[in-house]
């Protein structure tokens, strides 16, 4: 047991979870003002749902001992049974591989925290239009058969695309491919939004946006720095990496933008901050400083161009969760099979650039195929069923009325007297 | 000369706008209003205490036109936010003495 570790790790987790209300004010501020608790809703809930799950089973089957073929964890902590005992050298002893040098039950909460905000980045594409029970459904099927077996697949020392040897820092595959293929999967089964893309949906507060880029960005070193479960170089490798990736993504979409529309926006260089974010996160601790300048400003730049492919092939991804967090995040995976660097991290594999060959590429390919084939295909299954039994969509005139009367008997933003509310029964 | 005037359901502004331009209605003005008719309000909740807000929100548009066009732009106004459901708002028209353009000073006919 490290006690620094600790305590960095301790504060990456609850920087990590910060990251959630975050998401929710960057998604909230832009979709339109009848909507924004729905949105905020979406996210907190995930909060509440996942870790309950994650502590009654989820942790289990994610990185109990395999049940063979690297495929999903056995159910010896169900319940989070033997990770609290007293010795906690020898509880940590009892996680298969990892090799902790944290408390156990520290490494189940920062866990947590990538297991809620994982499926929370998929509301950004199904924005306005779908049933809130749907929602919940979703999130506890989705978690189950596919975020906890990836998650396995990738983090576990004895999943099988860890032991090919594939590299994900913080979660570019788990976290953002992985969520960024789920929404076009869900978005194909909910459909478009009413009067898309004909009508103007304008977000409806930008500075609720900024807010939100302002706390992801704030939370990210806790995701990426937190990732080296230690508090050591690679913690500050990572750090300083996440920071300029997201710098440079910044400065890449807003002078994109600049070029192509003439002005450089709000939304633009929020955008490319958390492209740039999402494009580090599988690098973060495995690459130097200038490759993580060249990956952000990558990201801004390519991000903005995948963006209009939905309107192209006309799927309705409403915040462009496609276009950022899967983009971005096959981006950054891939990239990492260039310029990874064993000098930064002994951990990592050498990459192309640095006289690793096509080998890590490879793998990076395989583990990038495999999340966006299982990711996709059991999303879609999913959404299926769900729209089959109680139905993905509210109703027709609940969309034109939005989500926050029809779903949560709230109003965001209630101005003045005018309202001519009575309390019922009175 | 006309003012019509016409209470009708927010997601529906942007279909009449679009049969107004086609008509050839060269400008309107649009605000955010509230009120009730037939349609009920809705309930709110907050902290398990039940709300009856009985105000449900509208666009109202007004538009000037000659006497000869009024009608018209009535009956596309009535068509195009037209959803067959309780709610659906009211059209009326009533006659305008002058208008003036601001910047001209031209009026009647010429101001619209």
């Amino acid at each position: 047991m490290d006690s620094g570790n600790t305590a960095w790790v301790l504060a990456s987790a609850a920087l990590v979870l910060f990251m959630t209300p975050g998401l929710a004010f960057f998604y909230g501020g832009m979709v339109r003002s009848k909507n924004v608790l729905g949105m905020l809703m979406q996210n907190f809930f995930c909060i509440g749902l996942v870790s309950v799950l994650w502590a009654v089973l989820l942790f289990s089957l994610a990185f109990g001992t395999d049940i063979g073929g690297g495929l999903l964890g056995g159910f010896d902590f169900v319940g989070l049974k033997d990770l609290g005992i007293a010795d906690v050298a020898e509880a940590a002893e009892n996680v298969p591989g990892l090799a902790l040098t944290i408390p156990p039950l520290l490494f189940v909460a920062f866990q947590l925290m990538f297991a809620i905000i994982t499926p929370a980045l998929i509301t950004g594409a199904i924005a306005d239009r779908m049933k809130f029970a749907a929602w919940v459904a979703f999130v506890a099927l989705w978690m189950l058969f596919v975020y906890t077996p990836i998650a396995h697949w990738v983090f576990s020392p004895e999943g099988w695309l860890f032991q090919k040897g594939a590299l994900d820092f913080a979660g570019g595959t788990v976290v953002h491919i992985n969520a960024g293929i789920a929404a076009l999967a869900l978005v194909m089964v909910l459909g478009r939004r009413k009067g898309w893309p004909g009508e103007a949906m304008a977000p409806h507060s930008l500075p609720l946006t900024l807010l939100g880029t302002g706390i992801l960005w704030f939370g990210w070193f806790g995701f990426n720095a937190g990732s080296a479960l230690a508090a050591d170089g690679i913690a500050a490798q990572a750090f300083i990496n996440t920071h300029l990736a997201a710098a440079a993504a910044l400065l890449g979409w807003v002078v994109v933008e600049r070029m192509k529309g003439g002005h450089a926006t709000t939304l633009g260089a929020a955008s490319g901050a958390v492209a740039g974010l999402v494009a580090i996160t599988p690098c973060a601790g495995f690459v130097g400083v200038v490759p993580s300048l060249i990956i952000g400003f990558l990201a801004g730049g390519i991000c903005f161009a995948a963006i209009q492919m939905k309107f192209k092939f006309g799927y309705d991804d409403a915040l462009d969760v496609v276009g950022i967090h899967l983009v971005g995040g096959i981006l950054g995976s891939l990239l990492l099979g260039f310029f990874a660097d064993s000098a930064i991290n002994p951990a990592a594999a050498d990459g192309m650039f640095n006289g690793g060959g096509f080998d890590l590429m490879g793998k990076q390919l395989l583990a990038v195929g495999a999340t966006l084939v299982w990711s996709f295909v059991v999303t879609f299954v999913l959404a299926k069923i769900i729209d089959a039994t109680i139905g993905l969509r509210v109703k027709s005139d609940e969309e034109a009325e939005g989500l926050d009367v029809t779903q949560h008997a709230e109003a965001a933003y209630a101005y003045g007297d005018f309202g001519s509310m009575g309390r019922s029964g009175s | 000369m006309k003012l019509v005037t016409a209470i009708i359901k927010p997601f529906k502004l942007d279909d009449v706008k679009e049969a107004l331009r086609a008509l050839g209605v060269a400008g309107m003005t649009v605000s955010e209003v509230q009120g009730f008719g037939r349609q009920r309000g809705h309930t709110e909740v907050y902290r398990g205490t039940e709300y009856t807000v009985d105000f449900v929100p509208k666009v109202r548009i007004e538009i000037l036109s000659d006497d000869a066009d009024a009608q018209e732009v009535a009956r596309v106004i009535v068509e195009s936010a037209r959803t067959d459901k309780i709610g659906d708002g009211k059209v009326w028209l009533v006659p305008v003495e002058d208008v003036i353009r601001i910047r001209t000073g031209e009026m009647g006919h010429d101001a619209i």
